[in-house]
């Protein structure tokens, strides 16, 4: 095989291994639906519609489908976006000051094992129905790699970079900004993968237990309509946009941390 | 113990300093009773076997490690924590690899007085600096690589750069010259020795290179093995500047095998 040919192979891979389970899928409810074989096997609509019968759906409501993404979207991005700033701040706190570290680590881990299902209806006592529970769940969810990573990351700084910078009397905030931070960047971009399909998680679920538009509330009403093809038509939306924000938050990761992967990974 | 006439002018001066390491319950006395002092101006090597304390004791003289027992005192005053004016070339380049290699060579300017004030608005002038003082250890046009594009010995020398950019008054040099090839390391030692003359800082070198420590030094201090101790001191009475040629010189040999006979008997 030849360079060329490797690359476009790698390149195609995703699209095939796509395309190949979507045929799988197709084929089966198909063959199973056959009314020769009903005796043996058959599969409702209602339990699993075919992919076909999916985009159907989707191109028929691709409006409303749109208009929902683009709910969920927003109170994603815009959750995920407070979830970047929070857990920067926080985790340059902890990853600098073992004071904050022993105080606070604890409690975020305990407030990680949370079931974020449990929080939603609180959440709607508090704010209401709509975008802002699903804004908070968002971020709340997706906080918590942020915090561990950039901690992390500071955590980790060679104590020889630290000697260099204190050797030349740097004060607590110049070592943070001139090695803590630079360091620790990798690390926060790294969690940014993990982060955004939390992130997206979240919102769903409080759209799905509490909410009045997006993909998350589509979903459920379409489901207890027994409207199987429009609720997966949903499941697709959301893996779709996805796999796009973390492709955007890979991309971002390789444009601002060039020097972590020595240049290797830049093709 | 032929301990070094501590001068009260002594620049740094070291008083029954010793160093125990503590990791977990295990304890390594790295380093024992070592008295020593520094002329202002002077430049002093210290050699000695692997792990014996070479790169402990240089951080004790610039307060990067609180002593465990004895004083540190470097101008006159008692080192409680980091001290300032220092160059450190320490012995694995720790160069940053979000830097380039110009922009890690500028980085004791952004901290060290008074250039951090000045920063921004000579940059260029400081960026020039940085491109003069690579091109001298042989890096010309180097400055825009980032230091995991550089090989091992061109890293140590960007290491020694960031270490004299900023003029210190003290030097520490910890093997600086360890992953270089004889030629260059040579090379290095004429440069060295050029910038001490020119501008007399006090410089602390380490090194395993008995003729690289005798080329360089007024005085060389071996230490024994773990727990390092001064076991002798040896002033270099050979004129500057010192070349290659004197390295060939009866008298300069001589000293290097006086040094070298002391270091076998640790060995032993
Ligand atoms: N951070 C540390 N924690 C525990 N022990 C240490 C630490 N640093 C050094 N040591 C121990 O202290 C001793 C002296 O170490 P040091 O680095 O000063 O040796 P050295 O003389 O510089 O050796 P080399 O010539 O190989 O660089 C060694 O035995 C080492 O194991
Ligand atoms: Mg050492």
């Amino acid at each position: 095989m030849t360079a060329g040919t490797e690359r476009v192979l790698r390149i195609a891979m995703p699209w095939l291994a796509t395309a190949g389970l979507l045929i799988i899928w197709e084929l089966v409810c198909v063959v199973c639906n056959i009314p020769a074989l009903s005796s043996v096997c058959s599969i409702p609509e209602i339990i699993l519609p075919r992919p076909t019968r999916i985009f159907e759906v989707i191109l028929l409501r691709w409006d409303i489908l749109l208009e929902f993404c683009l709910q969920t979207l927003w109170t994603t991005a815009l959750g995920f976006l407070i979830a970047i700033a929070g857990g920067l701040v926080l985790g340059l706190a902890i990853g600098a000051s073992p004071f904050v570290y022993s105080g606070l680590y604890p409690l975020l881990i305990a407030f990680n094992a949370i079931p974020k299902v449990a929080i939603v209806p609180i959440l709607m006592i508090w704010v209401g129905v709509g975008a802002t529970p699903a804004i908070i769940t968002a971020f709340v969810i997706s906080f918590f790699p942020i915090v561990v990573n950039v901690a992390t990351g500071l955590a980790t700084i060679e104590p020889e970079m630290r000697d260099v910078l204190r050797s030349l009397g740097a004060t607590r905030t110049e070592i943070l900004t001139k090695v803590g931070i630079p360091r620790a960047m990798p690390y926060l971009f790294a969690s940014l993968k993990v982060a955004i399909t939390l992130a997206f998680i979240g919102s769903v679920i409080s759209e799905t237990v509490g909410g009045n538009r997006g993909i998350g509330f589509l979903m459920l009403s379409a489901g207890a309509r027994n409207d199987a093809p429009t609720t997966f038509a949903g499941l697709f939306a959301i893996a779709v946009m996805g796999v796009l924000m973390y492709a955007l938050c890979a991309l971002v990761e390789k444009r601002m941390t060039r020097w972590a992967f020595r240049g290797e990974l830049v093709t | 113990m032929t301990a070094a006439p501590a001068p009260d002018s002594a620049l740094v001066d070291l008083r029954h300093v010793s160093l125990t390491y503590r990791v977990g319950g295990e304890e390594t006395l790295a380093l024992a009773d070592a008295t020593l002092g520094i002329a202002k101006g002077e430049f002093i090597a210290v050699v000695g076997p692997s792990g014996c304390g070479k790169s402990t004791l240089m951080k004790l003289v610039t307060g990067l490690l609180p002593p465990s027992s004895g004083e540190v005192w470097v101008r006159g005053q008692k080192v409680t924590g980091p001290i300032k004016g220092v160059g450190m070339a320490f012995q694995n380049a720790t160069l940053m690899p979000w830097r380039t290699t110009r922009d890690n060579i500028l980085l004791p300017l952004e901290i060290v007085e008074p250039h951090k004030r000045q920063f921004r608005r000579k940059r260029t002038e400081y960026a020039e600096r940085a491109d003069r003082l690579l091109a001298s250890v042989g890096l010309g046009g180097f400055g825009d690589r980032y230091p995991w594009q550089l090989s091992g010995g061109m890293q140590q020398r960007s290491n020694l750069c960031r270490a004299l950019i900023h003029e210190p008054e003290i030097m520490m040099l910890d093997e600086p010259f360890g992953a270089l090839d004889a030629f260059t390391r040579e090379e290095l030692w004429g440069i060295m020795q050029k910038l001490w003359m020119e501008r007399r800082f006090t410089a602390v070198l380490v090194t395993h290179d008995l003729r690289e420590a005798v080329y360089l030094a007024d005085t060389v201090y071996v230490m024994s093995r773990r727990p390092g101790r001064m076991v002798m001191v040896k002033r270099i009475d050979i004129a500057r500047p010192r070349t290659l040629e004197t390295t060939f010189e009866p008298h300069f040999v001589d000293i290097v095998h006086e040094l070298r006979e002391r270091i076998h008997q640790e060995h032993a």
